[in-house]
């Protein structure tokens, strides 16, 4: 596989959200607001690209049997980085996205692609597999974030954009978007779309 | 016979090679809507003996049992506006009127968007329409206060036929009650417009009839009001202040969603749906059953903390939608249960959950919607047991048979 094709795979054809289907609790979790999806986003692309390098370095001296706990660590000690660069530079949003960060560690498509790429791969495509994966997660949970906050609380950024005559014309944010369930309904509808465009993917 | 004439004479423009051909789905939903179709399916040579109880036919009677509790909705409504207006006479007809005014673009809006949806995708998948919203349109507006905003309505019958109806497959392959995820949907994602003391009586001018109430009205529902009761002595009261006592909460007379408040009306309606066998006996009675168990339980423990604990069991299936749920939501022959066994306790849990939901989650003052959806959810998995249960019987019979011969 070219450099290239490992870099652009993830964000249509293979992306790991709404093709591989993983990841699927953190975007159900914190795509409310669409600031704390983004800082979310830029969290995964940091620990994924580096932690794809990190165990890609070290991939020929790790005994097999252990690999999963060797991969973990360092999985750990970027999230527990990030989470402490968050707690001092953004303190708000860290605060918001709580326990997130953390759950990084648990996130499949980290797992996932330690597993199936780092593993067998020198670092340079490690690190494009890691950034290309990462921004395939961040684009769906980006979309996801930008309709949940546009129909849910009429904000954007914490910018209100529905204007104040919509509201005094009647309209109502939409209680339901701030609720997990119409995050799945969200992804399930981008899937709907992306797969009415790939009709490869299309399962019979 | 002048109508079946003149489809006759239309039918060539939506044929193969016509120009209208594009809306032939359409045509054909509306010939078969209006006579039962007379072909039957001749492609495999067998012989079909089939009655004219078709699903559409079917969706009629339906229609015809909510007319009772329709009526008495309208009704109703006047009523209660005529009420909070403080007046001393009620015109039967003004009060009728009224709540024709009020309801009618609320059916129209449900049903506009729903069929207009539900053609659009058959045309789209090029089948044939199945009038699976005829009974959802009119049972979407009588489960929702009588003044929901228009445009709400519409945003959520779209939202639910889509993806509660025909991303499963369409008409009859729905795992959830399509005219509950119309309710849970408004619960949800607007609950100032669907509860609380605010909207439970209409208060606006439907086209310009009738007198506006001022800004803030407040006419709680009996539930809403046992919701923030915290003595055990409930005394219900109607809007204006009088003492609601059980005769008036059978007639329905109260404060409520459009169509529910009468069980005298969903009676009549039940008598219709059991007696041209539509609807399951063994689902309403294990509803009801199931109930008054639970409103007994909760009645023998009741408790300052759940005030709706101290209403009686009787009172439970008379106030809210209880009873319009047991007759008209469990009943839906595609989400509920099918094996008879099934069918019992199915009702049962219904029954039993609606009641608990009202009575120890103050936060939610009526359950009888969330419990048909959870059980909705439940049914194919209650089939499943009973079906591998009666198997295993069965087995086993026949080993102990081999065994002692």
């Amino acid at each position: 596989m070219s450099n290239k094709s490992v870099f652009f795979n993830p964000f249509s054809k293979n992306n790991p959200v709404i093709v591989q289907i993983l990841g699927i609790c953190s975007v159900l979790a914190v795509t409310v607001k669409l600031e704390p999806a983004i800082v979310m986003s830029l969290s995964v692309i940091a620990v994924l690209a580096f932690s794809n390098v990190i165990i890609s370095l070290i991939r020929n001296t790790i005994p097999t049997n252990i690999r999963i706990i060797v991969q973990l660590v360092v999985v750990a000690g970027l999230v527990v980085i990030v989470s402490q660069l968050l707690e001092a530079y953004a303190y708000d949003v860290s605060k918001q996205l709580s326990v997130f960060i953390g759950l990084i560690i648990t996130n499949c498509i980290l797992m996932g692609r330690l597993e199936a790429f780092a593993m067998a791969n020198k670092p340079w495509p490690s690190f494009l597999d890691g950034v290309g994966n990462g921004i395939g997660y961040a684009i769906i949970l980006v979309i996801v974030g930008f309709f949940r906050e546009l129909l849910g609380s009429g904000t954007l950024l914490g910018y209100q954009v529905v204007p104040d005559c919509f509201y005094e014309a009647g309209y109502v944010n939409n209680g339901l978007m701030i609720l997990p369930p119409m995050a799945l309904v969200t992804v399930a509808c981008i899937i709907w779309v992306h797969r009415s465009f790939n009709r490869d993917l299309q399962e019979k | 016979m002048g109508l079946r004439n003149f489809l006759d004479k239309i039918k060539p423009n939506f044929e193969e090679g016509g120009k209208l051909h594009a809306f032939h789905s359409v045509y054909d939903g509306f010939e078969t809507f209006l006579y039962t179709p007379r072909t039957t399916s001749s492609a495999t040579g067998a012989v079909h003996i089939h009655d004219s109880i078709d699903a559409k036919r079917t969706m009629i009677i339906v229609v015809m049992a909510l007319m009772p509790c329709f009526i008495f909705g309208m009704y109703n409504t006047g009523y209660q506006h005529w009420l909070a207006l403080g007046a001393q006479e009620f015109p039967f007809f003004s009060l009728l009127w009224y709540g024709f005014l009020t309801i009618l673009p609320r059916v129209l809006v449900a049903y506009v968007v729903g069929l207009g949806i539900e053609f659009a995708f058959a045309q789209w998948r090029k089948e044939e329409i199945q009038e699976g919203f005829l009974v959802t349109g009119i049972l979407v507006p009588m489960i929702c206060p009588a003044e929901v905003p228009l445009w709400m309505l519409a945003v959520a019958v779209a939202f639910a036929v889509v993806f509660a109806k025909e991303v499963f497959g369409g008409t009859g392959y729905n795992v959830l009650n399509i005219a509950l995820v119309t309710r849970a949907f408004l619960f949800f994602a607007y609950p100032a417009q669907m509860s609380g003391d605010k909207v439970y009586v209409a208060s606006g001018t439907p086209f310009g009839y009738g007198t506006a109430l001022p800004d803030g009205f407040a006419g709680a529902t009996p539930l809403g009001q046992i919701a923030t009761q915290t003595s055990s002595d409930i005394t219900l009261t109607g809007i204006d202040g009088h003492v609601i006592d059980t005769w008036q909460a059978f007639l329905g007379l109260i404060p409520g969603s459009f169509g529910e408040t009468s069980t005298l009306c969903i009676l009549i309606g039940a008598v219709i749906l059991l007696a041209t066998g539509i609807a399951s006996w063994r689902i309403i009675l294990s509803v009801i059953a199931g109930g008054l168990a639970m409103g007994w339980i909760a009645n023998v423990f009741a408790s300052p903390l759940y005030p709706a604990s101290f209403i009686p069991a009787y009172d439970q299936l008379l106030l809210g939608g209880f009873a319009f749920a047991a007759v008209f939501m469990a009943t839906d022959p595609v989400t509920a249960a099918r094996t008879n066994t099934g069918k019992y306790i199915y009702g049962f849990l219904i029954g039993a959950i609606a009641i608990i939901i009202r009575t120890y989650n103050n936060g939610y003052p009526e359950g009888a919607m969330l419990a048909v959806l959870l059980m909705n959810c439940f049914a194919p998995l209650i089939d499943y047991c009973v079906v591998q249960a009666n198997i295993r019987r069965r087995l086993n019979r026949a080993k102990t048979k081999t065994v002692n011969e």
